[in-house]
Order: structure tokens, then sequence, then C-alpha cells
């Protein structure tokens, strides 16, 4: 059964989650990438503001595909999230409540996550034209000459996506495939 | 005879083949994911791979790429020797073919013109341009767009002889473990064995041009390419990492002669969405 969640992610709604869990996300995300991160973390340190209100707020991992005419945005799957283990726990003390992206997580993310309340959902690797499909309004807000790698406001609607870690430990990449060895027998 | 082709025709081919691989998943693939559904008995698993296939055909009815990760652009060139290319430069043409394919089929630009320094070169060039030198007049384009969440998950080593069959298998699945979820599980797995270091890479890249699900003609290595898909789909890891049983969908072996002293073995892993498309001039 998917879950129905409505943006923002308040420690509340945060809590509530669990790895595994299904759910359709509704509201407003922002997207970065490697070298987004590298400057919202930059200007953090020197005491700058970033460019949106980090409060309760959810990251897409993202790089779009342009535009295509008469299209609001191309094809939008989530990058690898590890590439951003370096920028996450910073984001998330400055307020940042959840990441949207694919692939494994250092412990220093997971830790993170648990003093922050944080969670990381899955969205399906390579599914860009599915997912395009959820995004309802998009507006770029920043960092206008990284191109595909550019700050854009989104606002998505039922975007399908999986907890893969929640702010209690639990880690979907680890239980998933635990239960199915158990079931299935382990092959090393 | 020599036959003449207008470097034009080669920038025509690559930019319709640039788009067209991006837009339209190959039969091969889709029939692998078809099958692995069908023998999917993992519920979050099945529902994942129900998804893919959602993806490619709305992927196909929108004509907007499978992935946003559209790739660098392998490009593999077979030409006849016969063959004589008028009109520019061959390598150019490839390129703009490149440029032009990446810009008028809305694909995302994602090349960055030094690795250390970065700077994005905006049109998505150069493209990685193989050149193989064939008897007779054919001129063979073959595009692979790649993306890099799977290509960071690849890895080479250089086997002493002695390690054998079993260091091969012990690598390849060390090499999907430590992939896990990162490269898009279900992935598909080209290994090359054989020649030397550069050249085990580029077999295990050619490895992915292959049909999946296809065999090398050589049962030694049909044997192996079976068993170890076999292993990796033991692993558990699944669709996304997910847990299942559908953590690979192919994995092709192609080999070559190589030194005495060596073993070099090279493993390149791809996504679902392994584009690939040739044409002829």
């Amino acid at each position: 059964m998917e879950r129905k969640i409505t943006l923002p992610l308040t420690a509340e709604l945060a809590g509530s989650l669990r790895a595994g869990d299904r759910v359709l996300l509704t509201g407003t995300v922002y997207t970065s990438r490697d070298a987004g991160h590298k400057r919202m973390c930059e200007a953090l340190a020197r005491g700058e503001s970033l460019p949106f209100d980090p409060k309760d707020a959810v990251i897409y991992y993202v790089g779009p595909a342009p535009a295509p005419p008469g299209a609001i945005i191309g094809s939008a799957g989530p990058t690898t999230s590890g590439r951003m283990d370096a920028y996450a726990p910073t984001l998330m003390r400055a307020g940042v409540r959840g990441m949207i992206g694919k692939g494994a997580r250092l412990p220093e993310v997971a830790q993170a996550m648990q003093e922050y309340g944080a969670v990381y959902f899955g969205a399906i690797g390579g599914a860009g034209a599915l997912l395009a499909e959820c995004i309802r309004e998009c507006e770029l807000i920043a960092y206008e000459d990284l191109g595909a790698e550019a700050l854009r406001r989104l606002y998505v609607e039922d975007m399908p996506l999986t907890v893969i870690m929640d702010c209690h430990g639990g880690d979907l990449y680890k239980q998933g495939r635990e239960e199915w060895l158990k079931e299935h027998g382990t092959a090393r | 005879m020599i036959r003449e082709i207008d470097s034009g025709q080669v920038t025509d081919l690559v930019e319709k083949l640039c788009i067209e691989t991006n837009v339209y998943l190959p039969e091969d693939v889709r029939e692998a994911i078809r099958k692995a559904r069908e023998a999917e008995d993992w519920e979050i698993a099945a529902g994942i791979l129900d998804r893919i296939s959602e993806n490619y055909e709305l992927a196909e009815q929108r004509h907007m790429p499978i992935c946003q990760d559209t790739g660098m652009a392998c490009v593999f060139l077979e030409i006849g020797q016969d063959v004589h290319v008028t009109g520019g430069s061959l390598e150019e043409a490839v390129n703009e073919g490149v440029r032009r394919g990446y810009e008028r089929g809305y694909l995302r630009k994602s090349v960055v013109a030094d690795p250390v320094r970065r700077g994005n070169t905006g049109d998505n060039t150069p493209a990685m341009i193989y050149y193989d030198i064939v008897p007779g007049d054919i001129f063979r384009v073959t595009v692979a767009p790649k993306g890099f969440g799977s290509e960071n998950m690849s890895a080479i080593r250089m086997f002493k002889p002695s390690a054998g069959l079993d260091g091969i298998r012990d690598f390849i699945l060390e090499t999907v473990e430590n992939a896990g979820p990162n490269p898009c599980p279900p992935m598909i797995v080209g290994v090359g064995i054989g020649g030397t270091f550069d050249k085990a890479a580029l077999l295990a890249k050619k490895a992915l041009l292959r049909p999946v699900g296809s065999s090398n003609p050589d049962p030694f290595y049909a044997d192996l390419e079976r068993e170890m898909l076999g292993k990796i789909n033991e692993l558990g890891i699944g669709p996304q990492g997910f847990g299942g049983r559908t953590t690979a969908l192919g994995l092709q072996i192609e080999t070559m002669p190589t030194h005495i002293a060596g073993m070099p073995c090279a493993i390149n892993i791809s996504c679902h969405v392994t584009r690939h498309g040739s044409g002829e001039i």
C-alpha cells in the first residue's frame, strides 16, 4: 500500500516514516547535485543563507534533461546520492530534513539523519520519464550557470518513492536484501 | 573500388542514433525485463520492474529520454578498408552528430572539458570514438550512450594466471556486490577477459553491445555466462537494491588472447537502461 504524504517534512511526519514504506509525495522540493551542493556548503561556511529556506525542506538529487517544447521539464530521475554524502550532514544541520536519490549512503549520513530526524527517499533510478510526469511546476532559482545542475524549485504531485533510510536507523538496502536471502537462502 | 562517403552522412546518422537510442529502449533489453518480471516472486521487486516498464513505454509515447542521464556518447565505427570519407574530418563529423543530436533531441549535456578542473562543454562532446578497420566497403555506426551511475561501479583487475577461473568468478561477484544499489539495478554486466589492460576494458564495453540474453559462441564462456548470471541473481540485491531476485538482466563475456604472464579482467557495469543502436551508410 502506498501512503500519501504532503510536505513540508515536519519532524512528526519524518518520525512516522519507516524504511520500506512506499509513499506518494506531494509538495515543493529543491533540485541539487554535485556542483550545487558544493556551492551551498560554501555559502553556509561563509555565514550566508541558502537560496531557499532549508527548514523541513526536501532536496531531490537530480540533473534533469532539458524541457522539450510544451513540457516544463525533461526526464528527471534521481542521480547517485553517495556523491552528496560529503555535503549532506551540513545541509541537515541547516534544517534540510529530506533527501530523494538512489544508492548507498555513508554511515556518517545515517548518523546525521538520526541526529536531525531526517529521511532518505529512493526514486527509481532510470525512470526519468515516469518521474517527470509527477512534476507540475519547475522554476530555476539559483546557480543558472550550472545548467542541468542549477538549483530548481519543483512542485511534485504523488511522486512515487520508497523510504530507503529512516531517522530511526532503518535501512531498506540492508533489510530488503536480508529478508529476501532469509526466504531464498544465502548465495555465498 | 573505393567507395566514397560524405562526412555529412556520418553526422546525420550519428545525430539520428543519439536521439533514437535515448528514447527507445532496445527490444532485447525490453524482453529481458519482461522475462525477469515473470520470474520475480518478490513483491517490492515486481513493483519496481512494473514501473521500469511503464517508464520506457512512457518515454516512447512522449518522445523523451528514458533516463535523464543521456550519457557520454560512445560511438563505434566499423569502417571498410575500401571506404574513403570525404568532406572533412571524420572525428569532427561524429562530434557534430552528437552536438546536433543532444541539442535537437533535448538530451542532457553531461560532459565536462577537464576531468579535474571540470566545466561543462555544453554540447555533450567529445564523443568516445572507437574505430575498427574491417575488410570490404561497409560503414557501420553504433551509438551507445553510457550513463555514469553504472560506469562508476565498473572495475578492472590484472590477475596472475594462477588465479584461474575462480579468480574471475569471485571478481565478478565482488564487483556486483560492491556496486549494490548504485548502478540502478537490475544491471547488465559486461566482462572482458584477456588482451592488455586497455583492451580488456574495451572488450567489457563491447560485451554490453551484444544483445542481452545472447550467448558467447564458445560453449566454455557461454556456460560461464549462465553460471555467473545465476550466481548474481542469488545475491538478493534486487531491482534498485530493495531486495529481490532480479539483480542482473544479463551478463556477457568477451575474450581475446593475452600474455603468458597475465589474465586481465575488466567488468563494465550497465543499468536497466542499456542503450545501443546501429545504422549503415
